[in-house]
């Protein structure tokens, strides 16, 4: 049971070592190296049947379509709006843009590969974030240090989500249902909190530690690296992340090979409101204020990043890169539209379209492998 | 151009159909003639290509080669509505019924009855009302919701379908795999009344008897060809059939009982245990080393028993030790940890996670014990698998693809691999041969010996009486929930079960 909690992700560790970042790209496309002698029949096979290795990696072509995707609206920025899209500070932009929604979209994958769904964590984002900035925690804060307001958002974050994980796993509550519930009423406990009104920030050290750049990218961007990298560990590399595919690809063949599917439920909606919690401290980073509408629809957002990205929404394969890629996509467009002053209505349809493509295409290509 | 019909043309003709999947060929060159009015058996191991077969026939896949021909046309089948308009209906092995829907609704699923877009409900009720009283089970109300009834009638459903076509065709898949004998029976009555009429039947199914029972003729296949036809279903001797399907001569034997050390300990100690409503005061006792089987007919409670001990389903009364140490009752976690096993009846929807690749699901309840705080050790888990792969025979070998590409018997080898890595002092295995070949039966009861030799305490749950007689050690027999009898293997044969079965249903 501890080992979970060990190898859950390191809760607010900004400015971690710059090395891991470069690492999960290239290995969440191949799984783990088999013994040598026996990687040549491996891949024969592989080869052989058509069918993938592992039900998290998998396809290759899937992250590699993705990578064109974001290459080709790329090429459309840098041909419209030329330099003022291909710098440094606007790749920048872009990155802080899809760094709140990139958390809550991992803490989302782990939910989704389960099976499951959570519509709360958009809501829960806003709950925390209120619940931090409130004068009784900012006191505390004075007193003891920044790291009280980060502590706050986590634990009000992770609770929600055990709420959430116990209405669904021992509570036998549809997930849709228990987490629109959770979307419904966490929003409304903001409100509450704050009485519709925006609490600033005023602790200078949490203002200090949180805002600004780290090595000339901003610390939000850092910390959506760490929480990716750690998730992609989570899912690719523990029992915890096989437990995840296992309970999502078939909860009763799970459950009678004696995996506790009630408790790891809950652990994932837990989990999902941890990032949840995290993406509410990196929105106080960024915007210095707390407010009951913080973080509003973006669960639709992050639902969006993890279905493009190749997690499958019934559960059994879930994709940490794709997520990441398919949040990256999502961030670059907007501020393709954003440089080139179009309409935000025609971003929105243009997002809608990309969800339908994507979806369409996978679904060409899981139907041409199940045949096999 | 006039002809005139020869009393014995072909209803249905495949010629040389070949059917090329990317890297594999799962039919080779496959002929078949039904001819009408017949009862024509397709045999063959799982993987020899039948289902694939059936496939190219209801339309669900296009042969790369070959042909087929209905009254001596040729025909192109390319989706399965094509296939019904020429009269060709399968029933498939996998229950293919929509539980939400009423008995009618599935009925005629995909040709409902309508008017403009409105149903015409009760014509369908009264419809569906006539077939089920021609198939004797006028107690299968058409507007029941499918969902609420037990498996065998479902099957019902499923052939009730295949007749609302007015087919000239019926492929039965395994038929009789969720049926009990009476319920056989009946269906053999269908079928006689079917083949009067000039329907062609293409019956597939593992169990001689059938075969013997309302055969014409056979047709075996293997390795994706046809390997002998035109075999008369009476008189073929079956060591010359399994010759053909196998390739080699196999004789379909248990393997030798061993005496049971004097001082075995008691693995297994179940007192008293019920469930409400499905059955009650069971108790046995098992000891390392010995096989006890239940048998009993479909919804006797057998499989209930096999998932209430494991603790998958949370006993109401008594209790379950194993080694002298008392399980939680509804606990399958600490089940599993007390080293009980279970093999489930429904391998694909209770066993196996289909998409992932063999070793994952070999060690699925032991991927924690390879792993290192929480790390896992792929290497060391597929290094395992394969051992146990290549010591059990698994075919094709290569633990890295994903099992759903294995055969039924191959999966269950998988499933009992699971329980040998996992070291299991208590194995329970329901309906271990369903769905398996006549050769890997075999091989699969050699090895639930082997595990029993090996100090494991083995239940075992079948509808095949002989099975569970030749099998064992001990057996239990189960009716409508009870034991009513508890005794030697060798003491009692598969007419005395019977008796006892009925005796206890009567009472």
């Amino acid at each position: 049971m501890s080992e979970h909690q060990l190898s859950a992700p390191p809760p607010g560790t900004p400015g971690a070592p710059a090395g891991p970042t470069s690492a999960p790209g290239s290995a969440g496309a191949t799984p783990v190296p088999p013994a040598a002698d026996e990687s040549a029949r491996v891949e024969r096979v592989a080869r052989g049947t058509g069918s993938r290795r592992g039900g998290a990696g998998g396809g290759s072509a899937r992250i590699l379509g993705l990578v064109v995707a974001l290459a080709a609206i790329c090429v459309v920025g840098y041909v419209t709006a030329g330099s003022r899209f291909a710098s440094i500070d606007n790749m920048l932009v872009i990155l802080s843009l899809a760094s709140i929604i990139g958390v809550l979209s991992i803490g989302m994958t782990f939910v989704i590969t389960a099976g499951g769904i959570d519509l709360s964590v958009g809501s829960v984002l806003g709950l925390a974030s209120v619940w931090a900035t409130t004068v009784a925690t900012q006191t505390m804060a004075d007193q003891y240090g920044w790291i009280v307001m980060v502590l706050c958002a986590l634990a009000v974050g992770t609770a929600a989500g055990v709420v959430n994980g116990v209405l669904i796993a021992y509570g036998r509550v549809v997930a849709f249902i228990a987490t629109l519930a959770m979307l419904v009423a966490a929003r409304g406990l903001a409100e509450l909190i704050a009485q519709r009104r925006t609490q600033l920030v005023n602790v200078q050290s949490f203002q200090d530690t949180l805002r600004g750049d780290l090595l000339g990218v901003p610390k939000i961007v850092w910390i959506f690296a760490v929480v990716a990298v750690a998730g992609w560990f989570l899912l690719n590399r523990t029992t915890f992340g096989r437990r995840t595919v296992a309970v999502g690809g078939n909860p009763e063949a799970a459950r009678l090979a004696g995996i506790a599917v009630k408790r790891h439920t809950m652990y994932l909606y837990a989990l999902a409101g941890l990032a949840a919690g995290i993406a509410a401290v990196m929105m106080l980073g960024r915007t210095g204020a707390g407010s009951s509408t913080n973080g509003l629809l973006y669960e639709l957002d992050a639902i969006a990043a993890v279905v493009v990205g190749g997690t499958l929404l019934s559960g059994g394969r879930g994709t940490i890169v794709g997520t990441v890629l398919g949040v990256l996509i999502f961030a670059t467009l907007t501020n393709l539209f954003v440089q080139n002053n179009l309409d935000s209505s025609v971003q929105q349809i243009a997002k809608g379209a990309i969800i339908v493509v994507a979806v369409l295409l996978q679904q060409r290509f899981t139907s041409r492998t199940a045949r096999t | 151009m006039v002809t005139v019909d020869p009393p014995n043309r072909p209803l249905l003709q495949m010629r040389g159909i070949v059917k090329q999947f990317p890297g594999a060929r799962a039919l080779d060159g496959v002929d078949l003639d039904v001819l009408p009015g017949e009862v024509h058996c397709l045999l063959g191991q799982n993987g020899a290509g039948k289902s694939t077969l059936i496939k190219v026939l209801a339309g669900a896949h296009q042969p790369t080669e070959g042909q087929v021909l209905v009254d001596g046309e040729p025909v192109t089948i390319t989706n399965p509505v094509a296939a019904l308009k020429l009269g060709v209906a399968t029933m498939y092995q996998e229950l293919d019924v929509v539980g939400g829907l009423t008995v009618a609704e599935n009925v005629y699923l995909g040709h409902e009855l309508a008017t403009g877009g409105v149903s015409r409900r009760r014509e369908a009720h009264r419809r569906t009302k006539e077939i089920m009283a021609r198939l004797g089970h006028p107690e299968i109300a058409p507007g029941r919701e499918v969902g609420s009834l037990p498996a065998a009638a479902q099957q019902i459903v499923s052939m009730a379908r295949a007749l609302s076509h007015d087919a000239r065709v019926i492929v039965m898949d395994e038929p009789s795999a969720v049926l009990d004998s009476d319920e056989v029976e009946n269906l053999f009555r269908v079928v006689h009344q079917l083949t009067a009429a000039g329907v062609a039947i293409v019956y597939i199914s593992h169990r001689m008897e059938e075969i013997r029972a309302i055969g014409d003729r056979i047709t075996v296949l293997k390795d994706g060809r046809t390997v002998a036809r035109d075999l008369p279903a009476r008189d073929t001797p079956t060591s010359e059939l399994i010759r053909l399907m196998t390739g080699r001569n196999v004789e379909y034997v248990f393997p030798p009982s061993t005496e049971l050390a004097a001082d075995a300990p008691v693995v297994l100690d179940v007192q008293g245990l019920a469930l409400r409503g499905e059955f009650q005061d069971v108790s046995l006792r098992v000891r390392a080393g010995e096989i006890v089987g239940l048998a009993g007919l479909v919804g006797s409670g057998r499989s209930e028993i096999l998932e209430t001990i494991y603790g998958a389903r949370r006993a109401s009364a008594g209790t379950v030790e194993v080694a002298g140490k008392r399980l939680r009752a509804g606990d399958v976690t600490a089940a599993v940890r007390a080293g009980i096993g279970l093999a489930p009846e429904e391998r694909k929807a209770q066993g196996l996670l289909l998409d992932e690749p063999v070793y994952r699901n070999i060690t699925l309840s032991t991927f924690g014990r390879f792993a290192k705080g929480g790390l896992l050790d792929e290497r060391s888990e597929r290094r395992t698998a394969q051992e146990q792969a290549e010591a059990l025979d698994l075919r094709p070998t290569g633990v890295d693809r994903a099992i759903r590409t294995l055969s039924g018997g191959n999966q269950q080898k998988a499933m009992l691999a699971r329980w040998l890595v996992h070291g299991c002092r208590v194995l329970l295995l329901d309906e271990p041969t369903r769905g398996v070949d006549v050769g890997a039966r075999a091989e699969i009861y050699a090895l639930v010996r082997r595990l029993a030799d090996e100090g494991a305490a083995v239940v075992v749950v079948s509808s095949e009486i002989p099975e569970v007689l030749g099998l064992s050690d001990r057996v239990l027999v189960v009716s409508e929930g009870r034991v009513v009898h508890e005794g030697p293997a060798t003491a009692i044969d598969e007419h005395a079960v019977l008796d006892l079965v009925m005796e206890g249903s009567a009472a």
